[in-house]
């Protein structure tokens, strides 16, 4: 009953208009190859139950209160999709300031695409995965199924994006893509496939966001190849509504000395995890991994990591910092992993924790694997609340106590935000305002399906 | 022209009884300083005067032109009137001076938009690198540099009465005479009152007081004029029932950061 034709996919049926079956899965448009990824997915899918906590990887997370049936694939065609940027991503995009491409995706279809025509020229490609001749190769290529979530993401992918660049070229501005979804009990699966060339350099900024009030699933998967000697920035903001969950996978291979900075502001969603896997597959390569997480009200954080180092001297530094207030929960698990071969590895994971007040809770789980001698790797993790000598210092100096706190959790945050290599430098400023708005902000004041999620990215610094 | 007055102080940490009846006046534009061999309570009656939580307070009374500071949080005392430079400012990340002083300024009803322009001013005149001043709070300064920074704290936030606690400690002669001559100004030009609590003797070289309190074991036993320090120096606090007496070098705790060591 689906469409047949390769290229734009046709969009026949009104959403929503089922659950998960393999039907539906097979009656996503898009090119053939693309259409039997989804089948074999789906297949993957529907082989194993979904996990459950007494995972390890599973563990502390709320998998077990995810009611699926609630969500359905979006699939339909409801008209023409609104080309405007919504009025809720004009400070995003402002802020950002020049880029070299931008795409606008709205509830999984392309609204707009834009890519500076002399970076078309050099063979720069930002645009639809399922219209990429070589998309069948790409799919898949770094993120594989690790879980029942990337096989269902894939099962039920819309036409992805790809962001491409050939050997040696540079890309001067943020490449931007905005994700925004807005049809109350979608489900959407996002893919992005980044391919940095061999020497080139490229930063992408991927945003999502959902109106507050709006019940949405996400489940997007993000693969960056990141190509011998390529620099590469990724910036993942998720500001998702507060009746939105998120099971993400961010997957990462990183050649021979190249260097891929990836940097995750987390600040919305009610359940909001990813898993984030970089392998150091190339000597000499190096992957920054930065996160900053902000919860409040009942919203759950929920971040595993794995530094896979299986090439020699390569050197992986992770800074994940959070905070939780009100009665929100955090999770951080990591794994250094150096395998048989990587010898001279340099890694570093640091996980740090503010709680803010007695309702919240965080947990933080390093863990190392070591299958080498010749290796650097250190881990710290801490839990705790904001620093009474610290707060003492400033009153001491007439600084009122919950502004105090501000400027601590501000301080505590640049660590990642205004990290001298966090992409896209120009945001700072936004998303130091977005930790502020949720500081001391109050969720249970919110009106039911008023305001925005917490923290916004709104209004000009 | 106003007044600190501290009446039969009495304060503890941890249910032990530190300060045992602290009895002192200081008017604006003195300087008094208060010695005292280690254990005294010299320090505990800077942090009892400025609010710290972890101490217990069990009597008496802090008042500035009557004005009960007691019952006050650390910022309102701030705002109050008074000021603590510390004996070991602390480190706290990504908060820049520049910053928290615009908050204080705001809190208190002044103009922010000064900041900038005094804490540069007051940065030269005691020779603080003025990056320092964008950068976070003591994270990485040099032990002369936060002490340099506490000075020009001082001078811009203008309060009526300081606590300098042990401000001489991690400082050269250079800058003890910088920071030293910075608090005389302060107290000639703007009528500042200073109880500077020190345990050397060097300090008052500089920053002449008009009246030198020795604390022992949680009390002020005696009470004189410039010369007592030369005195003790001579005289230990044996006297008091002490063998300790004022250090012309550095003690250990500072040894680290200070070159008399």
């Amino acid at each position: 009953m689906g469409p047949t034709g390769a290229g734009r996919p046709l969009f026949r049926e009104r959403y929503p208009l089922s659950t998960f079956t393999a039907d539906a899965s097979a009656a996503l448009p898009g090119p053939a190859w693309l259409r039997a990824r989804r089948v074999e997915a789906y297949e993957r899918f529907a082989a194993a139950p979904l996990p459950t906590e007494a995972e390890e990887i599973w563990r502390y997370s709320r998998i077990g209160a995810l009611d699926l049936d609630a969500f359905a694939p979006v699939t339909g065609d409801d008209g023409p999709v609104p080309e405007g940027v919504p009025d809720e991503l004009v400070p995003l995009l402002r802020a950002t300031g020049e880029h070299s491409a931008m795409v606008l995706v709205r509830n999984g279809r392309i609204a707009l695409a834009h890519l500076d025509p002399a970076l078309a020229a050099r063979g720069v490609y930002v645009g639809s995965l399922a219209d990429a001749p070589d998309g069948a190769d790409l799919l898949g290529s770094v993120a594989g199924p690790v879980d029942a979530f990337v096989s269902l993401s894939t099962a039920f992918v819309s036409e992805g994006l790809l962001v491409r660049v050939p050997r040696g070229v540079v890309v001067p501005h943020p490449v931007v893509l905005l994700h925004w979804v807005d049809v109350p009990g979608a489900a959407l699966f996002p893919r992005l496939v980044v391919q940095a060339g061999e020497s080139s350099q490229v930063t992408v900024l991927d945003h999502i966001g959902s109106p507050a009030g709006v019940a949405v699933f996400v489940a997007p998967v993000v693969e960056l190849d990141v190509a011998d000697n390529a620099n590469a920035g990724y910036l993942a903001i998720q500001e998702l509504g507060r009746d939105a969950w998120q099971i993400g996978y961010h997957a990462s291979r990183v050649g021979a000395d190249a260097t891929l900075t990836s940097s995750i502001v987390a600040l919305g969603g009610s359940y909001a995890r990813v898993r984030t896997d970089s392998e150091l597959a190339g000597r000499g390569g190096t992957s920054n991994l930065l996160a900053a997480y902000f919860g409040d009200g009942e919203q759950m954080h929920d971040f595993r990591t794995l530094q896979d180092h299986a090439a020699p001297r390569t050197t992986s530094k992770l800074l994940f910092k959070g905070a939780v207030e009100d009665e929100s929960h955090a999770v951080y698990s990591g794994l250094i992993r150096v395998r048989k071969g990587a010898a001279g590895t340099d890694a570093a994971q640091t996980n740090r924790n503010l709680v803010l007040d007695a309702g919240a809770r965080a947990d933080s789980v390093p863990n190392l694997e070591i299958e080498e001698n010749d290796v650097r790797c250190t881990h710290a993790s801490a839990v705790g609340p904001v620093d009474e000598d610290q707060r003492y210092y400033l009153e001491a100096r007439g600084v009122p106590p919950e502004v105090a706190e501000r400027l601590i959790v501000l301080g505590f945050f640049d660590d990642v935000i205004a990290h001298r290599s966090a992409p896209v430098p120009a945001l700072r400023p936004l998303l130091r305002a977005a930790v502020a708005a949720k500081l001391g902000r109050d969720a249970r004041a919110v009106p039911p399906g008023g305001g925005g999620p917490g923290g916004r990215l709104s209004g000009d610094e | 022209m106003s007044t600190l007055e501290i009446r039969d102080l009495r304060a503890g940490i941890g249910g032990k009884e530190i300060l045992r009846g602290v009895d002192l006046t200081v008017a604006s534009g003195e300087v008094h300083a208060v010695m005292g061999p280690n254990g005294s309570g010299k320090s505990t009656l800077a942090h009892v005067l400025m609010g710290r939580a972890e101490y217990e307070v069990t009597g008496g009374s802090v008042t500035i032109d009557g004005v009960e500071l007691l019952g006050l949080p650390t910022w309102k005392r701030a705002h109050a009137g008074l000021f603590l430079a510390m004996q070991y400012p602390i480190e706290v990340p990504g908060v820049a001076l520049d910053e928290a002083l615009r908050e204080s300024f705001a809190a208190s009803g002044r103009d922010a938009g000064e900041v900038g322009d005094l804490l540069v001013k007051e940065a030269a005149r005691v020779g603080l690198d003025p990056e320092l001043l964008s950068r976070a709070i003591n994270v990485e300064f040099s032990g002369g540099e936060k002490k340099a920074s506490e000075t020009v704290q001082l001078a811009v936030i203008r309060p009526r009465f300081a606590v300098l606690d042990e401000i001489d400690s991690g400082l050269d002669l250079d800058l003890l005479r910088a920071v030293s001559r910075r608090v005389e100004a302060q107290t000639s030009e703007d009528a500042l009152g200073v109880l500077a609590i020190t345990h050397y003797n060097r300090l008052l070289h500089e920053l002449r007081p008009d009246t030198v309190h020795v604390l022992v074991k949680g009390r002020i036993v005696t009470s004189g004029g410039p010369d007592l320090p030369e005195e003790l120096e001579r005289t230990g606090y044996a006297a008091y029932g002490e063998d300790d007496a004022p250090a012309t070098s550095a003690p250990g705790r500072a040894a680290a950061d200070d070159p008399f060591a």
